[in-house]
């Protein structure tokens, strides 16, 4: 069984992003990128996947050098190959996903994973494109899954709640928190990833139809407001609820 | 590093007397991808296992510390300093420094992580038979057995040699039988095996390994302690307790050259992990700094904050550029030996050996600069500093063994001019020839040559003339005392104070340089304002430390010549330390934690 791991490499949740000069971009100075968060835990979800079936992983990132140190991280958790698809230019979701899903179709991997978004665009949507692509079936914000044979059940977070649903292989799933613990990455792992392989190619080229014309950071929150503290605040809090926010 | 590079490593203790190319120090910048995803590791382990549970950890919780040593031992981080046929992961010197420095944040936990991975581990692998190695690495390296370090005893601290603990062989010559009480044993309540010291035969100080379910062996209660109350520390006592003569660690009446060539290297972690230590707790006060508001602004606007989030980061860059720039001195050395044909073990403990002038440096201003930061972010946080609720209150108490464990400061300090003064007469290092060649100096008239031009070469220029003031101070101390300078400890402690300042403000240098080397002098800019203030401050402390020197054991003409010379050494035109310091403050405002 080959399974594929999406990943991607984005800019530390904690770094302050700054908006480049060319207001299109962001400042790269300073900025410090990891593996995208929710993609540790479709790397783990992978892994698990191949301790349970067998098979072998080989995690999949489309972008610049600078992505190999993602793969590397995944690679040194347990993950047996890379590709690295070059491309250095910026692509809208549907571009990647095209890339992404000849890439798959080639590796012929029939379990493929992703995390539920990247935490740079949070588009929250290569995923469902690259199954839709592929003709695979998918399950988006998984939090627990099975896989025995080629049904697969997986519980996944809608509004207020759970669903139970059932699919069959080939299959996208992207990986909600919760779904497992991801594992550090061992001193050992990382040393025996030295060894493994990263294949690198261009990425196939498709036409962007997104064009980003603007960058620029959300308007400063206006802070909160402290009407009172008991009972006698209430009819004030009302007035302002009905009038200054609107929302009854 | 290029081989033109490698010929021009100094020894220990040269830095006093030649200069570094700025190219040859090891900086942070220099780590590679494989060792920059094993500190990712170490340091997602601290967040992740540590810090939920510093409260749990602090309480002694049953079983928490073993289950995380052990937690530790899977992922690999028992293991990075024993090789890979004795179940280790075998990494090399910097690597272990970069894995120990991530380390550094995690309070009570990081001293018995060091306990065992170091004083309790590294005397098997350096020391150990062939046997004893198979026998234990393993099982230390995956945390399967817990080891504790014994040398203090209740009426032996820094006086480790007169401990009392006896070692009897047995009539049949199959055994020893140990007699004694050990204190302040770090992982004493769990630990499996101990490094224990005892005399043979009364006066043949040696190592034992002791497993500690040997019968006549027991515990005594936690000991209450001011700070890393998480840490177990117990008095252990040894009533008859009988093992086997295989269980001899080195040869009989050589204990000494294992504890002490095992705390050079302690010495020289405890620096890394203080380090690694005060950037996180930096960033605490930073972040606290941008979110608390008085006067209707945050306290990070004003002067007298970023004053304080100034030097705290400045000391700790210094800190960083030195315990680094030792790191790489070790490396290279111990490279360079086994390239030989040294042995694994032995390549380290020479190399150890070679830099313990500098260990016994880093152990001392990396445990004084956390001191300084701590007591720093406390005051940053106000009232909130002295209350629980904030990871202040835990840093602060937690850094003070710092200045007492692995030999006091005071002890360090005195070994830092002992070892100058035996290697100096021992001919590995001529003090001698520069130190004469000041005495000339001083009686000639001083040359004005032109201002250094170039990126801090007047810093550069101040420090070889600071080496010139030390060299001049304890040169005449010398030659005034000659075998009584020991009785001498307070013009001892100067003069350490004032090699500590030289290696430190050298150190920051160099870093700054080689960076600005490679990276540009914009980027560098940083770098450039911290280790100025650095540096000029440092000639100030070098000028007074050199004053109470020579003011006690010269008078008259004598002292007039010194005072000149200090005073031409140590010149040094004022810089705007305060603009400086605001620059450094704000950068960390802006990126709101510790970004150098």
């Amino acid at each position: 069984m080959k399974i594929a791991v999406c990943v991607s490499h984005v800019p530390d949740t904690a770094t302050r992003i700054k908006v480049g000069d060319d207001g299109k971009t962001i400042d790269q100075t300073g900025v410090t990128y990891v593996v995208n968060p929710y993609d540790e835990f479709a790397i783990e979800e992978a892994l698990k996947t191949k301790e349970a079936l067998g098979g072998e992983v080989v995690a999949i990132s489309l972008g610049g050098d600078q992505n190999k140190e993602t793969i590397r991280k995944a690679l040194a958790m347990g993950v047996d190959s890379g590709v690295l698809l070059k491309d250095d230019s910026q692509r809208d979701s549907l571009s990647v996903a095209k890339a992404l899903a000849e890439e798959i179709k080639a590796q012929g991997a029939e379990i493929v994973f992703f995390g539920k978004q990247s935490v740079d665009y949070d588009n929250s949507i290569v995923g469902q494109l690259t199954a839709e692509l592929l003709g695979y079936n998918s399950v988006t914000v998984a939090v627990s899954l099975k896989i025995e044979g080629d049904k697969v059940v997986a519980e996944r977070e809608i509004e207020g709640g759970k669903e139970v649903v059932e699919t069959t292989l080939p299959v996208v799933i992207t990986a909600q928190k919760g779904l497992n613990e991801p594992r550090y990455a061992s001193l050992k792992g990382i040393m025996a990833a030295k060894r493994k392989t990263i294949e690198e190619k261009p990425a196939a080229e498709f036409e962007s139809k997104v064009e980003v014309i603007r960058m620029k950071k959300p308007p400063e929150k206006a802070p909160g407001k402290i009407v009172g503290t008991d009972a006698s605040a209430a009819a004030e809090l009302v007035r302002l609820l009905r009038e200054e926010a609107k929302v009854i | 590093m290029a081989e033109e590079n490698k010929a021009e490593a100094l020894k220990g203790g040269e830095f006093l007397i030649k200069e570094t190319n700025p190219e040859t120090v090891f900086i942070p910048e220099d780590i590679n991808e494989e060792q920059k995803l094993m500190a990712d590791t170490v340091r997602e382990f601290v967040e992740k296992e540590i810090m939920p549970r510093l409260d749990a950890i602090d309480k002694q919780e049953p079983g928490l510390t073993t289950s995380l040593l052990e937690k530790a031992g899977e992922t690999g981080l028992l293991s990075t300093s024993i090789p890979e046929e004795y179940g280790g992961i075998g990494q090399d010197f910097n690597t272990n420094t970069i894995i120990a420095m991530e380390m550094g944040p995690s309070h009570s936990f990081g001293v018995s992580y060091a306990a065992h991975t170091g004083i309790g581990t590294l005397p098997i692998l350096y020391y150990g038979t062939e046997e004893q190695k198979q026998k234990y690495l393993p099982k230390l390296a995956t945390g399967e057995l817990k080891s504790a370090y014994c040398l203090t005893e209740p009426t032996s601290g820094s006086d480790a040699l007169s401990a009392k603990t006896t070692a009897k062989l047995s009539d049949d010559g199959k055994y020893y039988i140990l007699n004694g009480q050990k204190m302040w044993i770090t992982n004493g309540g769990f630990a499996d095996i101990l490094i224990t010291f005892a005399q043979v035969d009364g006066d043949k100080f040696t190592a034992f390994i002791i497993p500690t379910d040997s019968e006549g062996f027991t515990r005594g209660e936690e000991e209450n302690k001011l700070g890393i109350k998480g840490s177990s520390t117990r008095a252990l006592f040894l009533d008859n307790v009988k093992v086997p003569k295989e269980n001899v660690l080195g040869e009989i009446g050589k204990g000494h050259y294992i504890a002490f060539n095992i705390l050079n290297i302690g010495r020289f972690k405890l620096g890394a992990m203080t380090t690694g230590g005060a950037k996180r707790f930096i960033s605490v006060a930073v972040q606290y700094a941008n979110e608390r508001k008085q006067f209707g602004k945050t306290i990070g606007s004003f002067g007298a904050i970023k004053h304080k989030l100034a030097e705290m980061a400045i000391r700790t860059f210094v800190s960083e550029a030195a315990i680094l720039r030792t790191s790489g001195l070790i490396n290279q050395r111990v490279e360079e030996l086994k390239a030989q044909g040294e042995s694994y073990s032995s390549a380290l403990i020479k190399a150890a050996e070679e830099y313990a002038i500098e260990s016994s440096i880093m152990k001392v201003f990396g445990s004084e600069m956390l001191d300084y930061v701590v007591d720093e972010v406390v005051q940053v946080h106000g009232g909130y500093g002295y209350s629980e609720e904030y990871p202040a209150a835990r840093a602060y108490r937690d850094s003070r063994i710092n200045r007492i464990f692995e030999g006091t400061n005071e002890i360090n300090r005195l070994l830092v001019v002992d070892m100058l003064v035996k290697r100096s007469m021992k001919g590995r290092l001529d003090l001698m020839t520069p130190a004469m060649g000041i005495q000339k100096e001083l009686l000639s008239i001083p040359s004005f040559g032109e201002e250094p031009e170039g990126l801090l070469a007047k810093e550069m220029e101040a420090v070889r003339k600071a080496k010139k003031a030390a060299l001049m101070v304890a040169g005449s101390a010398v030659q005034k005392f000659m075998q009584k300078l020991g009785e001498q400890q307070e013009i001892i402690m100067n003069i350490t104070d004032m090699v500590i300042e030289i290696f430190a403000a050298e150190s920051a240098i160099l870093r700054t340089l080689k960076f600005a080397n490679k990276n540009g002098e914009a980027a560098a800019k940083y770098f450039v304002d911290m280790t100025k203030v650095y540096v000029s401050e440092a000639l100030e402390k070098i000028n007074l430390y050199g004053k109470h020197a020579v003011s006690a054991f010269a008078e008259g003409d004598e002292l007039k010549v010194l005072l000149l010379g200090l005073k031409r050494f140590t010149k040094f035109d004022p810089v705007n330390v305060i603009k400086l310091r605001r620059e450094v403050a704000d950068k960390m405002l802006e990126e709101n934690k510790y970004c150098f």
